[in-house]
């Protein structure tokens, strides 16, 4: 059987399927962030050293990896769009950055909530927390030359080498500044060690890694739809579908 | 072609001699308001110096980015070039080379002047001169990127900024750091490699990232 892999790439077939994903990952996420929640507030035991404030990161570690994961889901997407001049790819990756940027912004807000009781400083320049600003930085630069272009074509192509060269950019910009200065933990989580925390700390962070991955999966789709809509709103199918809205 | 290109904007740049100067200028004045903000005290300057001077180096150097482009483009000259048989990465490197030498080579040339003013010793001064020698050419050729990027669009200016100041960091960090590891008695010679590789790659690839954003802008 031959399956049309290229189905889905049509803005028109597309916007129905993630019309009925939509749903699906809005409901798992809310499960997946109640179940974290839970295990972070009532079941994971308090930190000998840290006391009750290490339980920021059920959402700061999250934020964190969603806000560095993303950017590269974003940069894919941007580059499968510029290579083969797919639309939907492109819409995609303007559908991501928003949400990237929210994680991003998270991710600073509680490190420096977790860091004034810890470190007793609001900011520090440190390594980690210098290269994740600079990562709002780029999505901050992203949307806004996206916004700055009127023609949707030339936003999604400039777009994309901006997003390119940033990702070119963001090893260099890692290693510089951890080598400049660090003060940040270590990683808690690697795969090649075993984990240096309590099992059920481990599964409260990674449920709720869970729950922002499908909270973004959802996101993008929403916005992946309006944009489909506001692009193609002079197109018949869109018209059909406003007239299916109205007759119901 | 590439060595025409360089001749060509360097020619307009000589005929333009107002343009180079207020760049200079502008990096002199960046770098002199600091002493008068924090105060002339000698030792705190000693330390803020090759920071100071690389920052103002940036900034300098991303207000000329402008320029790269925009007259070429608006009177037609750069619908030419593209529509030219000859490589346009060439062509953008010749013009990427061109603003290095009308913007980089002033500002490294004016730096020991301004070391001086902030008491640096005679081996930082060779260092931070040598490390804008060495940083300079890798901020015109990712700053080309964003010119091109951003080229015929409203508010471009304060866009390129956006685009282009959190790209530049690394080259600040290493740029910087070799002066004061040389200042603590550190070697700066990893400091220097690093930027020198920086240059490389951005050699490669800038003038080919700059290439595709140029005929995207000019679709």
């Amino acid at each position: 059987m031959a399956i049309n892999w290229f189905k889905y790439s049509s803005p028109s077939s597309f916007y129905s399927l993630a019309g009925k994903m939509i749903p699906l990952f809005t409901v798992t996420a809310i499960l997946l962030a109640i179940a974290g929640l839970y295990i972070g507030f009532f079941v994971a035991p308090t930190d000998f050293q840290q006391g009750e404030a290490y339980r920021i990161i059920f959402i700061h570690v999250p934020a964190a990896w969603m806000s560095m994961f993303l950017y590269l889901v974003m940069a894919c997407w941007a580059a499968i769009g510029l290579a083969f001049n797919t639309r939907l790819s492109s819409m995609i990756a303007t559908a991501i950055a928003p949400t990237g940027a929210m994680f991003t912004f998270l991710a600073l807000w509680t490190g420096s909530l977790w860091g004034k009781p810890m470190w007793g400083a609001w900011w520090v320049w440190d390594a980690r927390l210098t290269s994740e600003l600079i990562l709002l930085f780029l999505y901050i630069g992203f949307m806004s030359l996206q916004a700055a272009i009127d023609d949707p074509r030339r936003a999604d192509k400039a777009g994309a080498i901006l997003a390119l060269v940033g990702v070119v950019n963001i090893p260099i910009i890692y290693f510089s500044v951890n080598w400049w200065n660090t003060l940040h933990q270590g990683a808690s989580v690697s795969l090649t060690q075993s984990p240096k925390m309590a099992a059920t700390m481990l599964t409260g962070m990674l449920v709720m890694a869970l729950a922002c991955w499908m909270y973004s999966i959802a996101m993008t789709l929403i916005r992946t739809r309006v944009i489909i809509l506001e692009r193609e709103r002079h197109t018949s199918w869109v018209a059909d579908l406003h007239e299916k809205e109205a007759a119901r | 072609m590439f060595f025409w290109i360089i001749r060509r904007d360097l020619l307009l740049a000589m005929r333009r001699q107002s343009d180079v100067l207020t760049t200079l200028f502008f990096f002199v004045i960046v770098v002199s308001l600091f002493p008068l903000s924090v105060g002339p005290e000698m030792n705190m300057l000693r330390i803020m110096a090759p920071g100071v001077v690389w920052v103002a180096a940036l900034l300098a150097s991303m207000l000329s980015l402008g320029r790269m482009f925009s007259s070429d483009y608006l009177d037609g000259t750069l619908e030419q070039m593209l529509l030219s048989p000859h490589s346009l990465s060439m062509l953008v490197l010749g013009k990427a080379f061109a603003h290095w030498l009308v913007t980089g080579v002033p500002l490294v040339l004016m730096a020991p002047v301004l070391g001086i003013q902030y008491d640096l010793p005679a081996d930082a001064l060779y260092v931070l001169t040598a490390s804008l020698l060495l940083g300079t050419p890798i901020l015109s050729l990712i700053g080309a990127i964003g010119a091109a990027l951003t080229l015929g669009l409203r508010g471009g200016g304060v866009l390129v900024s956006l685009l282009v100041l959190p790209l530049y960091i690394p080259v600040l960090i290493f740029g910087s750091g070799a002066v004061e590891a040389s200042s603590a008695g550190l070697g700066y010679s990893a400091h220097f490699s690093l930027l020198g590789a920086f240059l490389l790659v951005s050699l490669v690839f800038a003038p080919w990232a700059t290439a595709s954003s140029l005929r995207i802008s000019m679709e």
